[in-house]
């Protein structure tokens, strides 16, 4: 289990992680829902330690997180980021390959190398993997991405806002993928996302953040109510089920708009 | 994962790194035959050369004479000019791999096209080293200009590393900081070409020049320390200057320590700059354009790039070195000249040919 306890994080004299509780079972998603500039980005960097947390404690079935290297961190948990850089890109095959860094201590062996061919095959990215990143699709940069977090062999996912820039079929590709990783390799998965409707389609668990704090912790029915929606977006929207999925509906803005942590920096 | 190896894809990739390491040894093969017509060509304008071959060829009570006379003082003076030629060839090969070698290690540390030791202001901080000890100790010793010119580049590397850690700044910011501080050094060493007499003056802008003529052995072999010794740290960490590619974060999230791989290879590329020019003066095109033409035939993988750059660097210097002796002989151009005049215009119909932003 992935288990945050009292996590904070500052900027300066700025607060804009507190008090956050969190946790993720193997075998499960956590969906971190909330506005724009509310910390959700800088909880996924905490836990894969890209920033430090100011305080508060991250365990992995029980270890603690700040205890570890970076490379013990990195064979526990992966890291999927929104893009890729686009200067000097690499080609699919060594992105992939970069998954590999802490198993290995210098140059990949034969096994590494067969690992990242069978993962690029199961991402069906045969076909460009000797093409370079920058001349992929948005849909496939996000793909190549989570083939390099699963080339880590990794217990958890941490992914940022991973569907924020796809278009609509690629969305539902990329977060089947997850789904199907996540229930086939027992892992576990931290999901940073917008989309109140995906959210809730694919999570086990959703946790609300508002102001850097968790407004509300739950599954996706318990939590995604008008309500809610109203306190955290300062957006009235009726929520119902279609198809068997949850549905949010925005009507309107109600004109109260919580400060994002960019606003307060000011 | 019970199906037939080798696949397509990994024969694939195999294959690719077999290419990118065959090409590596034909630039090494290629810099010794470079090397060798660079020797070749000099020679061929040496009396005391043809003086020896002369000794070979039968020539009656002449010749006779000439081996018992002047034998040892013609094969001496001889082997001399041979051992001044291979100095040239060997320095160039040096500075020439240096220069690539450190210039894509800094295009990868700070993960811009326009990164070089010049853009960073580290060629200028040597330039203002090596002129303020003209000007202020009529430096005419090349121990002490060479020691200016060291002791400012490292100085400007500290400048910029100094910068960086204390506002933890992005790789914009450092080549900012880079230019600025090219900026300074060259206003600050025209200020003292200003002051200096015609003959400090002439002796200035010869450094800046760019030469390999200025270098013995001795020298040669401080310089090859300096150059050489930072190479296997570099190649060693070649596999995470990849993983520095893909973003600072996503190399965190891997495991690397980002601050300590780009501290530790600014310092060692910044040596090997200072290595390269403090006993040659400004040689600037090389470590700009190496790297680039090598990423352009074999691709970004920096366990490639790296060697494969300064190996082209090599061949670039040389082919220079034997250009600026030839095209214009008697008369020796400056190999800096050379590097830049030959090279701006190969550079450019590089960047004209490819249709991609970056290559």
């Amino acid at each position: 289990m992935l288990r945050i306890d009292d996590l904070s994080f500052n900027y300066g004299a700025v607060c804009i992680l507190a008090e956050i509780e969190a946790s993720v079972m193997r075998g499960q998603i956590l969906s971190v829902v909330g506005p724009n500039g509310t910390g959700k980005t800088t909880l996924i960097k905490s836990i894969a330690r890209i920033v430090r947390p100011s305080g508060g404690t991250i365990r992995i079935d029980g270890t603690d997180t700040s205890r570890m290297t970076h490379k013990e961190l990195a064979r526990r948990v992966a890291y999927v980021p929104q893009h890729a850089p686009d200067t000097f890109p690499m080609t699919v095959f060594d992105t992939v390959l970069m998954g590999r860094r802490p198993h290995v201590s210098w140059r990949p062996s034969d096994q590494d190398l067969y690992l990242i061919v069978e993962i690029i095959r199961e991402m069906n990215l045969e076909a460009v993997a000797m093409r370079t990143m920058d001349q992929l699709s948005g849909g496939q940069v996000q793909k190549v991405l989570l083939a390099r977090a699963m080339v880590q062999e990794p217990d958890y996912l941490l992914l940022d806002e991973p569907t924020s820039s796809l278009d609509l079929y690629h969305q539902l590709e990329v977060l089947e993928i997850i789904a199907a990783l996540i229930k086939n390799k027992k892992m576990g998965a931290v999901i940073a996302m917008h989309d109140l409707d995906l959210a809730a389609r694919f999570s086990d668990t959703v946790i609300m953040i508002k102001d850097g704090k968790v407004f509300g912790t739950g599954t996706p029915a318990e939590l995604i109510s008008p309500e809610n929606i109203r306190a955290v977006y300062g957006v009235e929207a009726a929520v119902d089920r279609a198809n068997g999925y949850l549905h949010v509906q925005p009507l309107r803005c109600t004109g109260e708009r919580a400060f994002s942590n960019e606003q307060r920096l000011q | 994962m019970n199906r037939q190896y080798p696949e397509p894809l990994y024969r694939r990739y195999k294959a690719d790194n077999r290419a990118k390491t065959i090409l590596m040894f034909s630039l090494i093969l290629l810099a010794c035959i470079v090397a060798a017509t660079d020797l070749a060509v000099g020679a061929s304008d040496i009396g005391p050369w043809q003086a020896f071959v002369a000794l070979f060829k039968d020539s009656g009570r002449i010749h006779d004479i000439v081996w018992m006379l002047r034998l040892p003082r013609v094969v001496l003076a001889a082997l001399a000019a041979l051992a001044a030629l291979a100095a040239l060839a060997a320095l160039a090969a040096l500075v020439g791999f240096g220069l690539g070698l450190a210039g894509a290690v800094f295009q990868a540390i700070l993960r811009n096209p326009l990164a070089s030791p010049f853009t960073l202001g580290i060629g200028s901080g040597a330039g203002f080293g090596a002129v303020s000890m003209i000007i202020f100790f009529g430096g005419f010793n090349t121990y002490l200009v060479a020691g200016g010119a060291f002791v400012f580049a490292l100085l400007s590397a500290l400048l910029i590393l100094g910068i960086a850690r204390l506002k933890n700044a992005s790789s914009e910011t450092m080549i900012l900081a880079g230019i600025a501080q090219m900026f300074l050094f060259s206003s600050l060493t025209s200020l003292l070409q200003y002051m200096g007499t015609m003959e400090q003056v002439h002796e200035i802008v010869f450094w800046f020049f760019g030469s390999l003529s200025k270098a013995g052995w001795p020298e040669i072999c401080l310089a090859a320390v300096m150059i050489l010794i930072p190479v296997p740290i570099l190649l060693y960490r070649s596999w995470d200057f990849n993983l520095l590619a893909a973003g600072d974060e996503s190399a965190k999230a891997l495991g690397i320590n980002v601050e300590r791989l780009r501290i530790t290879a600014l310092l060692a590329a910044s040596l090997m700059t200072a290595g390269c020019i403090c006993f040659t003066g400004v040689i600037s095109f090389v470590g700009l354009v190496a790297p680039h033409i090598t990423r352009m035939v074999i691709g970004g993988d920096y366990r490639f790039l790296l060697p494969v750059s300064g190996f082209l660097g090599a061949v670039l210097l040389i082919a220079a070195d034997t250009l600026g002796r030839t095209v214009w002989a008697p008369q020796v151009l400056p190999i800096g000249i050379v590097t830049s005049i030959i090279g701006v215009p190969f550079f450019f119909y590089l960047l004209l040919k490819k249709s991609r932003e970056y290559w």
